[in-house]
């Protein structure tokens, strides 16, 4: 694997390789010196199109620990309005010498464009609604903890779906270890061509939020942002809350061994109560620190233990 | 060779009704036949296994002068059209400035008419600046000396019915017709750019659904018929838009409607490596709407093909998906794509070919002088194809200024062998002759 682009890239054995691995690193997270020798000498850009201070964040501290250069390049705005095309801007910073990029992009498709132009690593850091592939590694690692496996056990996913790139890794990946997803949305906020999906990819849908929790072994409540209500897909914030959050009513249905994730930044009172988010099954902050641990495996497999990759 | 306009093509398979050959004198097709009597020292064509077809005609050209000459010229799109098969395109509107005043549109005409290598017949804006406000002036770019007859936003739906209503009344005084590039601006917004469906839902890309183009397609037909004017479809794409028109035309509309090369050919399945030369409005469909087009086109409810050729120059299409330009290269695969899709699969003749991409074609635009088909008298447009040969496009060899060719690496079967206009020979053995 030369790049981390889809979570389609990971075959099973080698997303249990990675997880592996964040395993050790995140035992690193906790001594006085968190710092490894793994990748010094080794440059890494975060490239980033468009404004992520976790994400960043979490690259930048993965990319430290393993004593790899990390520089951040911020290319905000699309590059069309600077008149200077994606394929220039990514081929100037490749330039410099760098071994990895990390890109986050507001539009879909643009970190497997680049890896098609450069010669060095690439990672997808998020483009566009399209996919986040660590961010469903970490949601992985957080969930496996508590569970133990993800084999057989069923991960309901709620919110905007249509909008969001976590759903998309997080249903490749689910999948390849194991589990069974159920997708929970009001049908404007279901991808399009979702019952053909679902059915090619063996994964249920349901605009039920109360009838699916009672049988989830994990729930992972995606934000909403309110701009959507301008494209009509839900009238009020109100009325979203009492279909699809995660109230504290709900949290009677959820069963006593379920872990509740979400992606933040998450939506108080929206897509999910101070209940949910602060009770003892929220594994918000583990999801947060998970990240720093799996971004670090990554960046380790794609760039230690394969030499000459950043040719 | 340079201006003779004498020749005796001999042994082409006339329209795919048997091997004739063809008397070209002063321009015209003087007779076709066998054993013709032939005069002394004409230029002799050996057209034996080669299809001649009447000259083509497109409907939908961008040749993006004034305004991009980086992307394309009148000059280079005019050789990439000889290229392909033509003698007659429309320009489309959507240049900088706009064609959309009779100066304009006469400037366009003449610089064609200076490169000479096809009819350069200008298509003019239905609104000012294509802005969908205010009705640019049709009435003098149809008296002015390019006597425009079609007349389209193309790239933008004229969206407004009262507008358009007002646009298809207006244009009946001159036998005009309005192109109109159906995509309803709410349901398909600007950032639209892939099928709306599986595909789409699984890249993540902003998806342009089939009832955009719908919605309005059957909307234009009732405003066509209430006004009794005529009304032209462009790039017909979906099964639902087949649907309306063979309802309408059913009840006698006035509506007529084109299918492109690549929405006969190319599924929307295409997009997954989000590749930017794939990006083109109305979006490549599923296999489906894929089926339906071929059909209509078959059995005569799309009346014409029509490239749509877009080109653009690479920088504009190195951006992310979602970024990059709309369009792609067409005139000088679309030949070659009809042959692969229609004609060899058995499923239209080479008649109804020449009708789809010749006659009907100047007929929507009410151009008399080309699409009257070979025979005797009618000016000498001919296009001789070679149905035997099979390319593997390769995307550097185009006449184009612009390298987004979407049927780079494809392979078709069928090659422009060569073109005539009025006699003169624009293009033979892979060379354009200015």
């Amino acid at each position: 694997m030369k790049h981390l682009l889809s979570a389609a890239d990971l075959s099973r054995d080698m997303a249990g390789q990675i997880l592996e691995t964040a395993g050790a690193m995140h035992d690193v997270q906790n001594r006085e010196v968190k710092k490894l020798p793994a990748l010094r000498g080794r440059t890494v850009v975060n490239l980033f199109f468009e404004d992520s201070t976790r994400t960043r964040s979490s690259f930048e501290i993965a990319g430290k620990w393993l004593s790899a250069d990390v520089i951040n390049v911020s290319a905000k705005g699309s590059s069309v309005s600077k008149g200077e095309s994606l394929h220039d801007t990514v081929l100037t910073v490749a330039a410099m010498g760098v071994d990895g990029l990390v890109i986050r992009h507001m539009r879909s498709g643009a970190p497997l464009q680049v890896s098609q132009w450069v010669d060095c690593m690439v990672v997808n850091a998020g483009d566009g609604t399209h996919e986040h592939p660590t961010q469903a590694l970490l949601d992985a690692y957080t969930m496996q903890a508590q569970l133990g496996t993800l084999e057989g056990k069923h991960v309901v996913i709620v919110g905007d779906l249509t909008h969001s790139r976590v759903v998309r890794s997080n249903l490749i990946l689910l999948k390849t270890l194991g589990a069974h997803v159920t997708l929970v949305a009001p049908p404007t906020l279901m991808p399009s061509g979702i019952a053909a999906w679902a059915g090619a990819d063996g994964f249920e849908t349901s605009y039920d939020l109360d009838a699916v929790l009672p049988h989830a072994d994990a729930v992972m409540m995606l934000r909403v942002q309110r701009e959507r209500m301008s494209g009509g897909y839900f009238p009020t914030p109100r009325e979203y809350t009492v279909g699809y959050g995660l109230t504290r009513d709900r949290l009677g249905l959820l069963p006593a061994h379920a872990v509740i994730c979400h992606p933040g930044p998450m939506n108080r009172g929206l897509e999910i109560s101070p209940d949910a988010a602060d009770e003892a099954r929220s594994k918000v902050l583990d999801q947060v620190s998970a990240g720093v641990a799996v971004r670090m495996s990554v960046l380790y497999h794609l760039l230690a233990s394969n030499e000459g990759a950043g040719a | 060779m340079a201006s003779t306009t004498d020749y005796l093509i001999t042994g082409a398979d006339v329209v795919g009704s048997g091997a004739a050959d063809i008397l070209v004198r002063d321009g015209r097709i003087a007779e076709i036949g066998t054993g013709l009597d032939v005069p002394s020292g004409i230029e002799r064509v050996d057209a034996d296994g080669l299809v001649a077809l009447p000259g083509l005609v497109d409907l939908h050209t961008h040749l993006r002068e004034p305004g991009r000459e980086d992307a394309e010229t009148i000059r280079t799109g005019s050789a990439a059209a000889a290229a392909g098969g033509f003698t007659a395109v429309f320009a489309m509107a959507n240049t900088n400035p706009v064609t959309d005043t009779a100066e304009a549109a006469e400037r366009i005409a003449e610089l064609g008419e200076r490169v000479g290598l096809v009819d350069v017949h200008p298509v003019g804006a239905v609104t000012k600046s294509l802005a969908g406000e205010e009705l640019a002036e049709l009435g003098l770019m149809a008296r002015s000396r390019a006597q425009v007859r079609v007349f389209s936003d193309d790239g933008k739906c004229v969206h407004d019915a009262r507008l358009m209503r007002r646009a298809l009344e207006y244009v009946k005084a001159f036998d005009g017709v309005v192109t109109q590039h159906a995509q309803d601006p709410l349901l398909a917004d600007g950032s639209a750019c892939c099928h709306e469906g599986e595909v789409s839902g699984r890249l993540g890309l902003p998806g342009w659904p089939g009832v955009a183009e719908e919605v309005i397609v059957a909307r234009d037909v009732m405003l066509a018929r209430h006004t009794g004017s005529r009304v032209h479809i462009a790039h017909a794409s979906t099964a639902g838009t087949v649907e309306v028109l063979r309802w309408a035309k059913s009840l006698g509309i006035d509506v007529t409607a084109e299918v492109t090369p690549h929405h006969l050919m190319l599924e929307t399945d295409l997009l997954a490596g989000y590749d930017p030369v794939f990006k083109v409005n109305p979006p490549l469909r599923p296999a489906e709407d894929i089926e339906a087009v071929r059909e209509a086109l078959a059995d005569g409810t799309i009346d014409a093909v029509a490239t749509d050729h877009a080109p653009h120059a690479r920088h504009d299409k190195e951006h992310a998906f979602a970024d990059a330009a709309f369009g792609m290269l067409g005139l000088e695969q679309a030949l070659a794509v009809l042959h692969t899709t229609m004609v060899e699969p058995g499923r239209m003749t080479w008649a109804q070919v020449a009708e789809a991409t010749s006659a009907r074609p100047a007929r929507i635009a009410r151009l008399t002088s080309q699409g009257g088909g070979l025979v005797a008298g009618a000016p000498a447009n001919i296009t001789l194809f070679d149905p035997a040969v099979t390319n593997v496009v390769d995307r550097e060899e185009s006449k184009s200024l612009s390298r987004n060719n979407p049927w780079h690496g494809h392979t078709l079967k069928g090659a422009v062998a060569a073109t005539f206009l009025r006699g003169r020979r624009t293009f033979a053995n892979g060379e354009v002759h200015q």
